[in-house]
């Protein structure tokens, strides 16, 4: 059964679709996570720690982080692998384009793949920026994440990246949500509509609610 | 009315082809489109040149073998096959652009003729029932659930043509293998090979080197008979059925 899924275009979609789901489930915990920024730092600040402490004392100290990371790091790489792989197989399958030319599709069907690409660049410079601070702009502190996030939206660069990005993840998820309940057979016309109503409701909150907080450090709302 | 078209004209499979640039007059608005190239073809075999070949046999948009890209569009402007659609769709002193189905899974035979041969290949990985041969059967030997009946009817009518890979920009034939499928797998007539058709029907698919559905919906729009995008989640389910049973 492996097989079959990994090797039908039908199948390797499903693989897309499941991954992708375990990312967007993710992604709204997070943004919510995200929120508690707006009670102050003690309360982000002690947020943060109990994600290492979550599981405690059954779990040992960060396993529980720990199983997430290797969750998403496993979801990402299906989920990149497979759109490459079909993305590789679209473009052979129609490698003459017609002469007169119209535009297809809509906006967020057209950009998944670009849509994509900025969201696998944006996930590692967001590790190396806020988990690792490799690459972040202020003097990084482990354990002072409330810091490390007015930091990071005090520069110009950090806005910019961070908001792109997350625009593209509205597109992303707005056409995927919806691709999922028709690639796991869930798309029926009656409930056309309410798919695509929830999928926008999704793809909306998922970018305010992320966005909200280089907004909110940007006018000092968070300092 | 007077027309410039923009035709493409490729000698064979492996020739280079192009567009070429035609002038039609005295085309009337009743005229099918398919008529306004036998004029085109009229005038090119008298001037002696080579006429314009394309597929065509019922003209009444049954038989699915008309198929050409019309301004960009499959089958033109309007939904229904390019044998129904009517020069009043057009407007007099209007440049038509004229292409073959563009897919690496329908290779150009000649000029606007594509080989559809892959799609007869679907068919036969699985696009029929096991019945016994004889007198036909009471034709309410069987009964059939009026909604199940009306979803196979709404599958069954799709005629085979390809414009659902013609529109497709990734050149899939999700939408047609799936009208197949679920017209079979709905009826108690194809349960037997329920499992084994769509997978088989899928992987056949993919093995003619037609592209994966990204959901842009494109065929769906293109379809003259109207099968609608759900159809492939339909396919999907069944698929995921299959493979769950796994049965080969
Ligand atoms: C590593 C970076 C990413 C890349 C390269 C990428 C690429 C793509 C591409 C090309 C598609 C369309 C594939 C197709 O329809 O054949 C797609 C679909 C999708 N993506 Fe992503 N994506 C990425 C990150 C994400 C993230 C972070 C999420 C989380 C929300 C996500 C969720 C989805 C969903 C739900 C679908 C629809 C799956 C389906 O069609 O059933 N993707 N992705
Ligand atoms: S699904 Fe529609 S467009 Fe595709 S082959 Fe059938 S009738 Fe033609
Ligand atoms: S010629 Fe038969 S459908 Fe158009």
């Amino acid at each position: 059964m492996t097989r079959t899924l990994w090797d039908s275009t039908v199948g390797k979609k499903v693989i897309m679709a499941v991954s992708g789901l375990v990312m967007l489930l993710y992604l709204v915990v997070h943004m919510i996570g995200n929120l508690k920024i707006f009670f102050g730092s003690d309360e982000f600040n002690g947020y943060a720690h109990w994600l290492r402490v979550m599981g405690e004392p059954f779990l040992h100290h960060e396993w529980a982080l720990w199983i997430v990371r290797v969750v998403l790091v496993a979801a990402v790489v299906l989920h990149a692998v497979s759109a490459y792989q079909l993305s590789r197989r679209d473009l052979r399958a129609r490698p003459i384009t017609y002469v007169h030319k119209r535009p297809r599709a809509s906006y967020a069907t057209r950009t998944m793949r670009y849509g994509g690409i900025i969201l696998g660049l944006f996930i590692v410079w967001h590790i190396l920026d806020l988990t690792t601070g490799t690459v972040h702009s202020g003097g990084f502190q482990h354990g002072h994440p409330y810091q490390n996030v007015v930091d990071t939206f005090s520069t110009w660069y950090g806005n910019v990246i961070y908001i792109v990005a997350m625009l593209a993840l509205g597109l992303h998820v707005q056409h995927g949500f919806w691709s999922v309940a028709q690639t796991l057979g869930a798309g029926r016309a009656s409930r056309d509509r309410a798919l695509k109503t929830l999928a926008n409701v999704l793809a909306l909150v998922l970018t305010v609610g992320f966005i909200s907080v280089p907004v909110a450090v940007m006018t000092g709302v968070v300092s | 009315m007077k027309l410039t078209l923009r035709v493409w004209r490729q000698k064979n499979t492996d020739a280079p082809g192009a567009m070429s640039t035609y002038e039609v007059d005295g085309i009337s608005q009743d005229m099918s489109f398919l008529e306004m190239l036998d004029t085109l073809n009229e005038e090119l075999i008298l001037a002696g040149d080579d006429p314009v070949a394309f597929d065509h046999d019922c003209r009444e948009g049954i038989c699915g073998a008309c198929s050409l890209v019309i301004n960009g569009d499959a089958h033109g402007p309007e939904r229904t096959t390019t044998c129904q659609l009517h020069m009043r769709s057009f407007d007099d002193g209007d440049t038509i652009d004229i292409e073959p189905w563009r897919a690496s899974a329908f290779p150009v035979v000649k000029d606007l003729v594509v080989d559809r041969s892959a799609f007869d290949r679907i068919i036969q990985a699985g696009g029929y029932i096991s019945a016994p041969t004889g007198t036909a059967p009471d034709a309410h030997a069987t009964p059939v659930p009026k909604p199940d009946a009306d979803f196979a009817f709404e599958h069954a009518e799709c005629i085979g043509c390809g414009a659902c890979v013609a529109a497709c920009p990734n050149g899939s034939a999700m939408l047609f293998t799936s009208a197949k499928v679920n017209h079979l797998n709905v009826l108690p007539q194809g349960a037997p090979e329920r499992e084994t058709r769509v997978l088989d029907m899928v992987e056949q698919m993919d093995s003619e080197g037609f592209g994966g559905c990204t959901l842009t919906g494109e065929c769906a729009t293109a379809c003259p008979k109207g099968i609608p995008l759900p159809s492939i989640s339909a396919m999907n389910k069944e698929w995921l059925r299959a493979t769950r049973k796994a049965r080969r």
